[in-house]
């Protein structure tokens, strides 16, 4: 086979595999939604759950996996935007320097069961906080931090150098000059990394198992931190594998659905507010 | 000095340290990880000789047997068997994205990565339980359709946008001098990328399938929902088996607190903490051998 050929086969290789990416992805959002739309009434998205029979709804489910979201982001927002602004504006190469950026790579990568089991130790166990909403906010905050200090960081870099100097050279203090001119103008980019990260913790399941556990309170709406934090991604797994409600499929179509709609929401505006950001 | 100076400079020392404290808390968490699962995991091996525990297949915690061999072989068989299919479609896919798809298509193929990544695993699961499942039943003609081949081939999907998108970055930044220096000699696109962009990309697309490794070895609700639950050992891709993290979670609900069941639990997922340490341990090598030769 001569090379002209083989550069031929290989092209057409690289086209079928990006074709199949694509396809791949279609399928599964296309068979999640085709099947779970025609649940998605308003009784099932804000009903009661029914431990029995068919037709109960997640209304409790998705409160809980909102609330737990905000939670958790309001724990480790401020504590991750810290650490990435030492790591990109303050920090040396120094010995401690380099073990907190292998501390961050670490806890990206740390499973997310043995966070969950971690947090069912620390917060459930030790702190007493039982399975709740709390317990399960507060763990899920450890699997938003390696995520968040990155896009941070990563924002942060995006502010050209010659912004620092010029305030600088102004007058301003180091801290001055991150507050006024690099964290105002870094702001787009930080925002749309927290969404990124939303989008990713929204679905998160294994983690919340052993924290947030698998019940909801009976009240609809319930703001009470102990209350139990059962979120829709837990609650499919728990339908499929210990529920007893006859209707379960149906129940887990609609959650996967939901899902996939709000994931999908999540990144159309990450992708419109990246191409302002880019074209502003 | 002014006192307003003085109230800067305090200021700036202030900041300055809360910004540490901070920066240091993720190794405070990643610390105390490695403690509590430690002192909890360990006490296993009061009751439990090491041997057992990381040897034997038998599982069985009423009789006081906990060998997880057969979830350790499990984790690792199917994070094998992903790898190998979901790697090398990864890193095509990044040779696509970084160097032949145009603009307009890489439009498309940089939010499908995010999504893919976005895409709960439970809801990978839930379709390997409702659609793969079956359809590997029906078309191998085996008894269950759960098992190895389900999980694999659920994981190769879940592994490809960290492998992806890791290549790409790793292919793009591969100076285009090279390229143009291979095309000028006469190389086909397809020589360039294979004899001189892939070579030069190579410790970013080995991180790109650490890192795609590391993933599929600590996915537990996919795998937990395919695979069939199973404590032995496998013998074929069809047999229902276990793996570390699927094993966790479907037994530590029912598992006493502190009894030698759930701390061997615990100690299985300090091996997974483990594992996942070496590999950002390697990972980490890699990187650093890299900067040392640019």
């Amino acid at each position: 086979m001569n090379a002209k050929t083989q550069d031929k086969i290989a092209k057409v290789c690289l086209w079928f595999i990006g074709f199949l990416l694509i396809a791949i992805l279609a399928a599964f959002l296309g068979y999640m939604l085709y099947k779970g739309l025609p649940v998605l009434t308003p009784k099932f998205i804000f009903g009661m759950p029914s431990d029995m029979e068919a037709g109960g709804g997640v209304g409790p489910q998705l409160f809980n996996t909102i609330y737990i979201l905000f939670l958790s982001m309001a724990f480790s927002v401020f504590i991750a935007i810290g650490a990435a602004i030492y790591l990109s504006e303050y920090a040396k190469d120094t010995a401690l320097t380099r073990f907190i950026r292998l501390s961050t790579e670490s806890l990206a990568t740390v499973p997310s069961i043995v966070l969950g089991l971690f947090g069912m130790i620390v917060f459930v166990d030790f702190l007493g906080m039982g399975f709740s909403i709390l317990g399960g906010a507060l763990s899920l905050s450890l699997l938003n931090l390696p995520l968040l200090v990155r896009v941070t960081e990563e924002a942060l870099q995006t502010v050209p150098q010659t912004y620092r100097e010029a305030s600088i050279a102004l007058g301003a203090t180091k801290w001055q000059t991150i507050r006024k001119v690099v964290l105002p103008e870094a702001m787009g980019g930080i925002i749309t990394g927290i969404m990124l990260a939303s989008g990713r913790a929204i679905g998160e399941s294994a983690i919340l198992i052993f924290t947030a556990g698998t019940t909801v309170s009976r009240h609809m709406a319930d703001f009470d931190v102990f209350a139990g934090g059962e979120t829709l991604a837990v609650h499919l797994w728990y339908v499929m594998g210990i529920g007893l409600v006859p209707d379960r499929v149906a129940i887990a179509n609609g959650i996967g659905a939901l899902l996939i709609l709000v994931v999908l929401f999540i990144n159309l505006i990450f992708i419109f507010a990246q191409r302002k950001l880019k074209s502003a | 000095m002014k006192k307003y100076d003085l109230d800067r400079l305090r200021n700036e020392k202030l900041a300055k340290n809360i910004l540490l404290c901070s920066a240091a808390f993720l190794t405070v968490v990643i610390i105390a990880l490695i403690v509590f699962m430690g002192q909890q995991g360990l006490q296993t091996f009061t009751d439990v000789s090491p041997f057992e525990f990381f040897f034997s297949t038998k599982w069985n915690p009423d009789n006081g047997q906990y060998g997880a061999f057969s979830f350790i072989f499990g984790s690792l068989l199917v994070t094998f068997l992903a790898i190998l299919v979901g790697g090398p479609i990864g890193v095509m896919g990044a040779v696509f994205m970084a160097k032949l798809a145009p603009k307009w298509v890489c439009e498309i193929m940089k939010p499908a990565v995010n999504l893919y990544m976005a895409i709960p695993s439970v809801v990978y699961g839930f379709i390997g339980l409702t659609v793969v499942v079956p359809a590997v039943r029906e078309y191998f003609g085996v008894p269950v359709g759960f098992g190895i081949l389900t999980a694999s081939f659920i994981l190769s999907i879940m592994i490809l946008p960290t492998v992806i998108s890791i290549s790409t970055d790793a292919l793009l930044s591969v100076p285009k001098m090279l390229e143009e220096g291979s095309v000028a000699l006469g190389a086909t696109y397809w020589q360039t990328i294979w004899h001189i962009v892939l070579p030069a990309a190579k410790p970013g697309i080995v991180t790109a399938i650490i890192l795609g490794m590391a993933r599929a070895i600590g996915e537990t609700m996919a795998v937990q929902m395919v695979i069939g639950n199973t404590p032995r050992l496998a013998d074929s891709l069809f047999s229902p088996t276990s793996t570390l993290p699927s094993e966790i979670v479907v037994e530590m609900g029912n598992t006493p607190f502190g009894s030698t069941w759930g701390n061997a639990l615990f100690l299985m997922a300090l091996v997974l903490l483990l594992i996942s340490l070496i590999m950002i341990l390697v990972v980490r090598k890699i990187s650093a051998k890299k900067a040392v030769e640019a």
